[in-house]
């Protein structure tokens, strides 16, 4: 639409005020004629109330009035205006400069000249109607933006409740542990968790996700599921870092990622086994004030994928009385008014002045804040500090871990029986790999499994339901006969079934599945069948011909026939990854 | 401009030089330097030579860049770098992920 036709065709209410009655009339039938609404009246004291009760979009003022004059009235009006820009326009026959400006001073916008040219007027109308609306078209966008921008700020106020909830927990308050954790104003994305693990010992984490804010924050509450979840249960350190890292290269977009380090405490053994992937250089501090560096030797969790992710620790003797400390890359950053940052410089330089006895935690604190100047804006800083005690000495921790569905279930039993038709359509595998995969012990083995699973389910099917001899499988031509009589057989199911039966529990050292199918088939004479005696594949033949018997074996801890042979047993046994005592020199 | 590119080797390399502080602002820019998708390109160089800080966006921008040329088989190149950007590099192990020079 044609800028000026839109200008036009909308109608204004313009209010005027002249004294002299016939320079009003003369002016309001030019603007009637020009399709605006009119209102008039003849002094400014007029002018002022009538724009409270009407609203006008532009008023034009003559300078000179008796009772209230242009330049009073203009004032008071731009005063009821408010934030809404009303042009107003002086009518005027001055023409010595510095009256008109004084017009301007008064609140004016522009004036007219005496006598009244049609087409300036209309242009001037025209040019302050769209500054109107454009300052209108402003002035909700900028309340839209203030709106907005405070709604944002209610979310991240939660945001950052929900994570302090979550950041700093465990059993931080633990006597062994001294922390520092910046205030919930700063929403830098750290996180620290400590645990003590059933068979005795910690397991602390201490993360730095890449951002600030709510991003960053996001991270947090999966990696302390795991983190909690998995060390209730059990699992060493390696295990939940396997866990964290796989969590986190799923959720995180490529690029986002998290510096961590992972400390495991063994109060029994007297050392430390320590991960660092990205944060800062770690401290193993002896009472003497001497310190060995535990750097970063890993990259940061989330950017490997799980069969590249590296989890070895590394092993360090700590006896009682020695510290270990930890801090991520904002406490290296912090600076003081000048810009200068404290950098390892600072860091070593305090453990170097460490007079025999001092607490490295409460030096490093001073030392920071001695450097920045006490800055509450600069406290972007997360240390940890723990001390190697004798565990004869530990006191009992309440009991404050809350079950987490992470951990998986522990102790469950599960059947699934495909029937008749469903046989030839529908494979269970991916479900029933799936049931066993809630497992996170399991989840290192999700081949073997798969392998275990099909091995049964195949047998189960073609040699016991379908009674497929196996050994056409074996010559190329063979194969294809051996398929369309596969098909053809699966077309005359009735009656038939294959049950799968998985158990699993927890043992001391892991856990142990046990796989059972069953199926609607004939069987075969397992007792006298070679390879189940004694393990040799037999040449050719119908059950458990081939590699298939010999693969179980390999792969279960026992197997079992039972019934007439239509019913198999399998054991398979998981374990935690190795321990420190496991583990040789 | 914080940002140059550059062709050699006959096209087949580009390089990639950031000037200043290499950080969350420089984010379209760098993605907007190698994302035309140009199939003749190869090799990557990342020229640091003039870069005097790096933050962990900018190691994020850098794994974009992994991604996007072929992660396990990108071919990428970070030279010049100073010692404070060699060390937070080195920290973070990245010379697991990228030939640092």
């Amino acid at each position: 639409m044609d800028d000026s036709a839109a200008e036009h065709s909308s109608p204004l209410r313009i209010l005027i005020a002249d004294d002299s009655d016939s320079d009003r009339l003369i002016l309001k039938t030019l603007l009637k004629r020009l399709g605006h609404e009119v209102l008039d009246v003849a002094n400014g004291l007029d002018a002022v109330s009538l724009f409270q009760r009407e609203a006008p979009d532009l008023v034009l003022l003559d300078a000179l009035m008796p009772i209230m004059d242009g330049m009073e009235a203009a004032r008071q009006i731009k005063v009821l205006a408010g934030e809404r820009l009303v042009p107003l326009i002086f009518l005027t026959s001055l023409s010595e400069a510095g009256a008109l400006a004084r017009c301007l001073e008064a609140g004016g916008d522009d004036f007219l000249g005496k006598p009244y040219n049609r087409i300036i007027i209309e242009a001037k109308i025209k040019a302050f109607n769209r500054m109107r609306l454009m300052h209108q078209t402003l002035s909700d966008q900028r309340d839209l933006i203030r709106e907005r921008n405070r709604q944002l700020t209610e979310e991240q106020e939660i945001a950052k409740r929900v994570f302090d909830n979550v950041a700093h927990s465990g059993c931080l308050d633990a006597a062994s542990i001294r922390y520092h954790a910046s205030p919930q104003s700063i929403f830098n994305g750290d996180v620290l968790f400590a645990s003590p693990r059933p068979a005795g010992g910690m397991l602390i984490f201490m993360g730095d996700f890449t951002g600030h804010g709510l991003p960053a924050a996001i991270g947090a509450m999966p990696v302390a599921e795991i983190f909690y979840g998995m060390t209730n249960k059990g699992f060493n350190g390696e295990d939940v870092l396997r866990e964290i890292n796989q969590k986190l290269k799923r959720i995180l977009p490529t690029g986002m990622f998290c510096c961590g380090a992972m400390i495991e405490a063994d109060f029994k053994l007297n050392q430390i086994q320590i991960w660092n992937g990205g944060l800062p250089d770690g401290w193993l501090i002896r009472p003497s004030g001497e310190h060995l560096a535990l750097p970063s030797r890993h990259l940061p969790l989330g950017i490997l994928s799980p069969d590249q992710f590296n989890a070895d620790f590394e092993r360090v003797g700590a006896a009682p009385g020695d510290r270990v400390l930890m801090m991520t890359d904002g406490f290296l950053e912090s600076a003081d008014s000048e810009g200068n940052v404290f950098g390892e410089q600072g860091v070593t330089g305090t453990l170097d002045q460490l007079e025999a006895h001092d607490h490295p935690f409460d030096a490093m604190m001073a030392a920071v804040h001695r450097f920045t100047g006490n800055f509450e804006d600069g406290d972007d800083l997360t240390l940890c500090c723990l001390e190697m005690m004798d565990e004869a000495g530990l006191a009992p921790l309440p009991d404050r871990a809350s079950p987490s569905a992470l951990a998986g279930p522990a102790e469950w039993r599960c059947t699934y029986e495909i029937r008749e038709r469903t046989l030839g359509e529908f494979s269970p595998l991916p479900l029933l790999l799936h049931i066993c995969m809630e497992v996170p012990g399991l989840r290192r083995k999700s081949g073997e499994i798969y392998t275990l699973l099909a091995e049964l389910y195949n047998n189960a099917l073609e040699h016991g339901v379908l009674e497929l001899p196996s050994d056409w499988k074996h010559s190329p031509e063979g194969f294809g006969r051996y398929y369309a009589e596969r098909n053809r057989r699966l077309a005359n199911v009735e009656g038939h079934y294959i049950r799968i039966t998985l158990h699993h529990s927890l043992k001391p050292d892991g856990g142990r599945l046990r796989v059972v199918c069953e199926d609607s088939g004939q069987g075969f004479d397992f007792r006298n069948h070679p390879s189940v005696a004694s393990g040799i594949s037999p040449p050719k033949g119908g059950r458990y011909a081939g590699r298939g018997l010999l693969l179980l074996k390999r792969l279960a801890e026992t197997i079992r026939f039972h019934e007439q042979g239509n019913h198999v047993e399998i054991v398979y046994d998981w374990q935690f990854a190795r321990t420190a005592e496991d583990r040789d020199d | 401009m914080p940002i140059q590119t550059r062709r050699d080797d006959d096209g087949q390399t580009l390089v990639i030089s950031i000037e200043g502080r290499f950080d969350f602002s420089t984010h379209q820019a760098f993605r907007d330097a190698y994302e035309h998708g140009d199939p003749a390109v190869r090799n990557y160089i990342v020229d640091l030579s003039d870069t005097t800080y790096l933050d962990s966006s900018a190691l994020g921008m850098l794994l974009l860049l992994r991604d996007y040329a072929g992660g396990d088989s990108a071919r990428i190149v970070i030279e010049n770098c100073n010692n404070d950007v060699r060390r937070i590099l080195s920290i973070s192990n990245f010379e697991q992920l990228f030939n640092i020079r």
